[in-house]
């Protein structure tokens, strides 16, 4: 085939080396009947009989125009054409035509566009269905490697991730207790007191400081201390709710904050509930520790503007006024009052 | 050395002998437990730290170590892909591999390999020559080279050959290309599941 004949430069090939160069291609009559075919081309659509049947019945060209006859064709003989098959899987490809020499037809080369790899999936193709000057196998080849390399990319971010929270986590909690910090402390107040300005309910600012403890760690041990501590965070956890703060800022020193509609009634059977539970003895060794607390509150809703600093000094100041008066007890600090304060008339509420 | 070499010799280790094994490795060299990061760079020595540390443990020859790992990354589906994709049979595989440092380049950039060529030594017989790479790529090679054969189905003997200056090769005789039936290649990737 191709054997131009009368011009002496050109080269006449064979048809099988035709479709070893160019394993899609396509020679189609002057009459738009199919002559010759390449071997993959014929692969792909191996339930139509290809040779002698009219191409436009077996391939669809959507551009540049679309095609309904030969004469079209010819006209976009050296453009890039869009094609896809008539039947079932609708195979996109592209192609160009060239006429050949003589009034045989003419020549058509196709290939695949960029949805290649379905295509060789859907026609089981093989390395050997393309021809060895073709990147095609480069193409599907960089393509796994992409994916492979964006795989291990995504683990990369999940592990770094992961660490960054547990780093965070880390952080803002107390190692001994478990307990938030006091870092995460000034966190939690700062997030209240915009809930305030933004129109929250209010929230409850506790403090509390252990009572003995100096005499468990000084007769007993550090260890005993480190059990002490873990049980009143454990007493702290019982005795709260579970969107309640607890943190422990210092040696013995703990705050809570209690978000949510709050009043001194309830912030009374907190504190109560608090120092009952710590009174119970803490064995360490078989040993009862014996520990109590004293109580500081302070409450949003007696400031105008509540102020984290003010707030943690006043609840402090009342824990103060607890120690003075014996340990064991509890304060509710209350200033300039205001009509929600039910009458209290500043000074402090006891218990 | 790439992340991607180091963290191969850990799975292998951590896949082949256990977890405890690959922990003491790791103590030993002072590797943290996590081990390596695939896609970061380490420094060359801590490779050679980590591989004599390996052998040392299992009581294995440095390179026998070595071409298990070799044997042991044709075992991983993607990796054995990536190599299927050199040839359609083992005789146009080897002649592919001058071309793998290319290949690995286009997906690692930063991954450096030994410049490969393969070259003929008489009938079915071939000389791999790994130049220029870290000392001990000749020896994955050979893992590579015999477990690939496998994978083709082709009946080969292939020999460690030494080194020489900045060079080690790989002696290989190809005796049958088809032998056995070989295992199944489809140039796309099954759909993911």
């Amino acid at each position: 085939m191709m054997d131009g004949g009368t011009h002496s430069d050109s080269a006449t090939v064979g048809e099988g080396g035709l479709g070893r160069l160019m394993p899609m291609h396509l020679w189609i009559a002057p009459s738009g009947h199919i002559r010759g075919a390449g071997p993959t081309l014929r692969k792909l659509c191996s339930e139509t009989a290809l040779l002698g049947a009219r191409f436009l019945e077996v391939f669809a060209v959507h551009k540049p125009r679309p095609v309904q006859s030969m004469e079209d064709l010819s006209r976009l003989v050296g453009q890039r054409l869009h094609l896809s098959l008539r039947g079932s899987p609708r195979t996109a490809l592209r192609g160009l035509a060239v006429p050949l020499e003589g009034g045989q037809g003419m020549l058509i080369n196709l290939s695949f566009g960029i949805a290649v790899a379905d295509a060789v999936r859907e026609h089981a193709l093989t390395n050997a269905d393309f021809a060895p000057t073709d990147l095609t196998v480069e193409l599907l080849y960089l393509t796994e490697v992409k994916a492979a390399v964006m795989e291990e990319l995504a683990a990369l971010n999940r592990r770094l991730r992961a660490a960054q929270q547990a780093a965070e986590k880390r952080a803002l909690t107390d190692v001994l207790t478990g307990l938030a910090n006091r870092r995460a402390l000034e966190l939690a107040l700062a997030r209240e007191i915009r809930g305030v300005e933004r129109g929250a309910p209010g929230f409850a600012l506790v403090q509390l400081d252990l009572d003995h403890f100096k005499s468990v760690n000084d007769t007993l041990g550090h260890a005993a201390g480190d059990r002490v501590l873990v049980r009143v965070a454990e007493v702290l956890r019982n005795a709260t709710r579970g969107h309640d703060t607890i943190a422990r800022i210092g040696g013995d020193e703990f705050v809570l904050i209690l978000p949510g509609p709050v009043d001194d009634a309830m912030v009374r059977r907190i504190a109560r509930r608090i120092i009952e539970g710590l009174e119970q003895p803490i064995l360490y060794d078989g040993r009862p520790c014996r520990v109590s607390a004293s109580v500081g509150a302070a409450l949003s809703a007696s400031y105008e503007r509540p102020d984290p600093d003010r707030m943690l000094s006043d609840a402090d100041a009342a824990l103060y006024q607890s120690k003075h008066r014996g340990r064991a007890r509890y304060t509710i600090h209350s200033t300039a009052p205001l009509p929600s304060a039910q009458g209290k008339t500043g000074g402090t509420d006891e218990g | 050395m790439h992340g991607l070499i180091n963290r191969s010799i850990q799975s292998f280790l951590r896949d082949t002998y256990g977890g405890a094994l690959w922990d003491s490795v790791a103590a030993d060299t002072g590797i943290g437990s996590q081990g390596f990061e695939a896609l970061m760079s380490y420094d060359d020595a801590l490779t050679d730290t980590l591989i004599d540390a390996a052998a040392l443990r299992l009581c294995k020859p440095r390179d026998a170590l070595l071409e298990d790992v070799g044997i042991y990354l044709v075992a991983r589906e993607p990796l054995r892909r990536l190599l299927r994709f050199g040839g359609v049979d083992y005789a146009d595989f080897l002649q592919s591999l001058d071309e793998l440092p290319d290949r690995v380049r286009l997906a690692v950039p930063e991954l450096e390999m030994p410049d490969l060529s393969l070259t003929a030594a008489g009938t079915g017989r071939f000389r791999l020559t790994c130049r220029g790479g870290h000392p001990g790529f000749a020896a994955v090679f050979t893992g590579i080279l015999r477990a690939m054969a496998d994978d083709y189905g082709a009946l080969v003997l292939i020999e460690a050959g030494g080194g020489d200056g900045d060079a080690e090769t790989v002696g290989i005789e190809l005796l049958e290309a088809r032998f056995a039936s070989g295992r199944q290649f489809d140039l796309a990737r099954p759909v993911p599941r």
